[in-house]
């Protein structure tokens, strides 16, 4: 088994792992903070997959900025509508 | 084998394949800003009724979408495979795993459309005649379940349909640059992350009551 092999089939069994943890957290009782523990351990797979299955870890600055732009409007977005409702 | 023609303006191989792909991302970042809407939509819904949207959520099939995750992770490993297979020069390898990834997806349509069924039969499906809820809520959150879902799985047919374009191009197989592969597996990749957070959103919100 190459390297290269190695490293995408331990991702993704991090990657299942983190969805195992996530189905469990999700049934723990937590109160207010499951929903935050549920999207971040998301967020753990999301930087799982852009990182090594997306191959970013290769990739040069530009292409991480296109990428990150992105992310970074969509916080802007949930941001401005979470701002408009909790403060109603 | 497998060297893909320059074309205008560029001179350079490597700046045609780093232009190739930085096109890829930033539509892609479109895609996601696109799903990102849905997002919004889903934490407005919960933020004005955290109550009601817990309680509409417990109504998912939990396990199909547990499931489906999975299959979804797994065809994600097999498209980046094929990458890798492909720039190790074993075009055979790289086909293989393009296919078993679409072999997935259509298990994955599969396990969808047997959600579907129940919930038709169940009468949750917003705008069919044997339509019945519990609440208006939990209409609004089916309307956003169909929309969330429905888009999602037009772009994983997309995607699917992309992934054998890829696989049964001999010259997109034998690049040893993978630029085809490559950035088919990128598309391929942005369908599982949208699914990555829908999870949480729809399924895992009423987990457990």
């Amino acid at each position: 088994m190459t390297a290269a092999l190695r490293r995408l089939l331990l991702v993704w069994l991090g990657l299942l792992l983190l969805l195992a943890a996530t189905l469990g957290a999700a049934f723990l009782p937590l109160g207010p903070a499951k929903p935050w523990i549920g999207y971040a351990l998301a967020a753990g797979k999301a930087a799982l997959i852009l990182w090594f299955f997306m191959d970013m870890r290769r990739d040069s600055g530009l292409m991480r900025l296109a990428t990150g732009a992105a992310l970074l409007w969509i916080v802007f977005l949930l941001c401005l509508v979470g701002a408009d409702y909790l403060t109603r | 084998m497998g060297d893909r023609p320059l074309h205008e303006p560029f001179h350079q191989a490597e700046r045609q394949e780093e232009a190739d792909r930085l096109g890829m991302l930033v539509f892609l970042g479109s895609e996601a800003m696109l799903f990102g809407g849905i997002f919004a939509v889903a934490m407005a819904l919960r933020l004005l009724h955290p109550g009601e949207y817990v309680t509409a959520s417990s109504q998912m099939k939990l396990w199909h979408g547990t499931l489906n995750t999975a299959v979804l992770l797994t065809s994600s490993l097999l498209a980046a495979l094929a990458v890798e297979a492909a720039r190790g020069g074993q075009p055979r390898s790289a086909g293989r795993a393009l296919w078993g990834a679409v072999a997935l997806g259509l298990v994955f349509l599969g396990i969808k459309g047997h959600e579907y069924w129940l919930e038709y039969q169940e009468g949750v499906i917003p705008g069919l005649s044997n339509a019945r809820f519990g609440s208006a809520f939990e209409q609004l959150f089916m309307n956003l379940y169909f929309a969330a879902t429905g888009l999602h799985a037009l772009h994983l047919i997309g995607g699917m349909v992309l992934l054998a374009i890829a696989a049964s191009k001999r010259s997109a197989r034998e690049d040893r640059q993978a630029v085809l592969i490559g950035n088919v597996a990128l598309y391929w990749h942005l369908v599982d992350l949208v699914w990555v957070f829908l999870y949480p959103t729809l399924y895992l919100a009423g987990a457990g009551r």
